[in-house]
């Protein structure tokens, strides 16, 4: 079985974030894997160890998202290919997603797995562009994947519950908090991975897309409404300064 | 002519409030555009919601049956209406549903699409979506360079509309096609209705809450205010209550009106969830917790004392 697993760099949630014109000015940002892939690569891995075959981890974007790369393989992937676009536009997912979904037609994935979002950019759209791409059926918000010969039983968030669905292979599935609990990287798998070898591929050879969107411009947050501090002196007091505020001043409730 | 096409939502028989507030959106772009407003809504008794949607705007409401939710089902009925109809801005609900049909909606008409946007405005004859962007810590304004313009826009984050359309009904083409993915059972958790990714008041817990025979405290009050019950992850960690509960980084994301933190520290990871909310209350002992920096009102005091005596004020002025 092969399973294809998607990877992306993003700032640390911690890091602070200097606007420049049309993208964030990179200098001190410290970079991580997108905690939700996290999740993907650790199913990727436990999935191999039950069925056999191989996972590969890929990775969009300029050089330093090897680094992720390295830290997959230092998790358990087989292979881990590098998507290199020096001027890459985070926002424009059908960009990445056409990309990926070249690669993993030429690599006759069995399954692709990626995070639930992408934490830098909160889309939510690259694994289902991609499974539209392939002609595949998609399953977003797995917390239980069971892989049976060509067929695939998946359990999955729904608003207020879970549901069960079946699909045949091949799939791309999204993996959220609950699905598994991600593997810390041994000593011994960083230190094996250093040496690994990293596949580097061109957006040419994979399709070169189109651009689809334009950043017009980044701007700080918009300021929030001042807040200040209630004083009473006791529960029932703060009570109905609290319920007056938030109906005559907030006007919420 | 410059069309608006929007994607409204049905659930359980009710047209989720997500509906008028993109046709309210739709109807600014289309009159700055001129254009018309035309909204899809695909669900059993679909026509019935024709007067909700004109009311804020909608000149023409489509409407298709395609049995329960399937987003191939729901990609392929919205595609082809899109290619019929030839719009040349489609906004569509960034909701769970809308997470799950539009990717493939984008491909499919071949448009570039904004995904999250909690802002749109007109520059140019192309519409520009505003969306938070590293947690919240920025925002983007971008715009789609393809013929047609796509975008999926946050719940809350748009104005009701106060400008009526015609709201006459039309039968949409409803070919549903064939579909990869079956559900085979669903197993619902109970609680409350209202969803937390759409609701305009959370109540949420912390670590301060101390354990889950303190949730149905804030279960009340949530009621009460006709609210959804958030948690932060130290709380879901901990196991008290359910991770469908979770507000932050791998949680939900939400936009409410009001959210109500009772012991909540305020971690990054739980500001990147809710930090867009408009009003934030806090409730902490500690004077120092990061969430006073963000609350709008911040309650330094015990939530054991606090959260029963807000309860019951607000039962005698709500009745």
């Amino acid at each position: 079985m092969k399973v294809v697993v998607l990877v992306k760099q993003v700032p640390d949630t911690e890091t602070n974030i200097k606007l420049g014109d049309k993208s964030i000015n990179e200098a001190g940002i410290k970079w991580i894997i997108s905690p939700y892939d996290e999740f993907a690569i650790e199913e990727g891995i436990k999935l191999r160890e039950k069925n056999g075959g191989e996972v590969i981890a890929v990775s969009v974007g300029p050089d330093r998202v090897q680094d992720v790369l390295r830290t997959s393989y230092a998790m358990g992937v087989d292979k881990a290919v590098h998507i290199k676009v020096d001027d890459y536009n985070t926002f424009d997912s059908l960009f990445t997603s056409q990309l990926i979904a070249n690669f993993a037609k030429a690599e006759a994935a069995d399954i692709i797995l990626a995070g639930r979002q992408a934490i830098d950019t909160d889309s939510s759209q690259v694994p289902v562009q991609i499974a539209e791409e392939l002609g595949a059926g998609h399953v977003v918000l797995a917390i239980k994947i069971e892989i049976n010969g060509t067929s695939a039983k998946i359990t999955r968030e729904v608003e207020g519950g879970t549901a069960t669905v079946e699909t045949s292979l091949p799939v791309v599935v999204t993996a959220t908090k609950g699905l598994n609990e991600p593997r810390y990287p041994s000593l011994k798998g960083i230190m094996s991975a250093k040496k690994k070898p990293i596949d580097v591929k061109q957006a040419a050879d994979l399709g070169a897309p189109a651009s689809r969107i334009e950043v017009v411009g980044l701007e700080p947050p918009p300021p929030r409404i001042a807040g200040r501090k209630l004083e009473a002196a006791d529960a029932a007091g703060f009570a109905s300064q609290l319920v007056k505020a938030l109906r005559e001043e907030a006007k919420v409730i | 002519m410059s069309n608006v096409f929007v994607v409204g939502e049905i659930k359980d028989g009710e047209l989720k409030k997500i509906s008028r507030e993109l046709t309210s959106a739709a109807r600014k772009i289309a009159d700055t555009l001129g254009g018309q407003v035309e909204v899809l809504l695909i669900g059993a008794g679909a026509e019935k919601f024709a007067g909700d949607l004109g009311a804020v705007g909608a000149d023409k409401v489509l409407t298709a049956d395609a049995g329960d939710f399937n987003a191939e089902a729901y990609a392929n009925i919205i595609s082809e209406n899109v290619k019929a109809k030839k719009p040349s801005v489609v906004l569509m609900p960034h909701t769970g549903y809308g997470k799950d049909y539009s990717p493939r909606v984008a491909v499919k008409i071949g448009a570039g699409i904004v995904a999250d946007v909690v802002g749109l405005s007109v520059d140019g004859g192309k519409v520009i979506g505003k969306k938070p962007i590293y947690s919240g810590k920025a925002y983007a304004n971008i715009k789609v360079t393809t013929d047609i313009q796509a975008f999926t826009v946050r719940p809350n984050s748009q104005e009701l509309g106060s400008k009526a359309g015609a709201g006459a009904v039309e039968a949409a083409a409803a070919g549903a096609g064939d579909v990869k993915v079956k559900v085979t059972g669903t197993e619902l958790s109970g609680g409350s209705k209202i969803q937390l990714t759409e609701a305009s008041i959370i109540v949420s817990g912390g670590r301060g809450m101390k354990g889950p025979e303190n949730f149905p405290m804030l279960q009340s009050l949530a009621d009460l205010l006709g609210a959804a019950l958030g948690a932060s992850r130290a709380a879901v960690d901990s196991g008290w209550i359910s991770h469908s509960h979770q507000v932050g980084q791998t949680g939900k994301t939400v936009s409410p009106n009001c959210y109500i933190a009772c012991g909540i520290s305020g971690s990054i990871q739980h500001m990147a969830g809710m930090g867009s909310s408009k009003y934030i209350v806090a409730v902490n002992k500690d004077p120092e917790a990061p969430i006073f920096k963000v609350a709008t009102y911040g309650v330094v005091a015990d939530l054991f004392e606090v959260v029963p005596a807000l309860t019951a004020e607000f039962k005698k002025v709500l009745g």
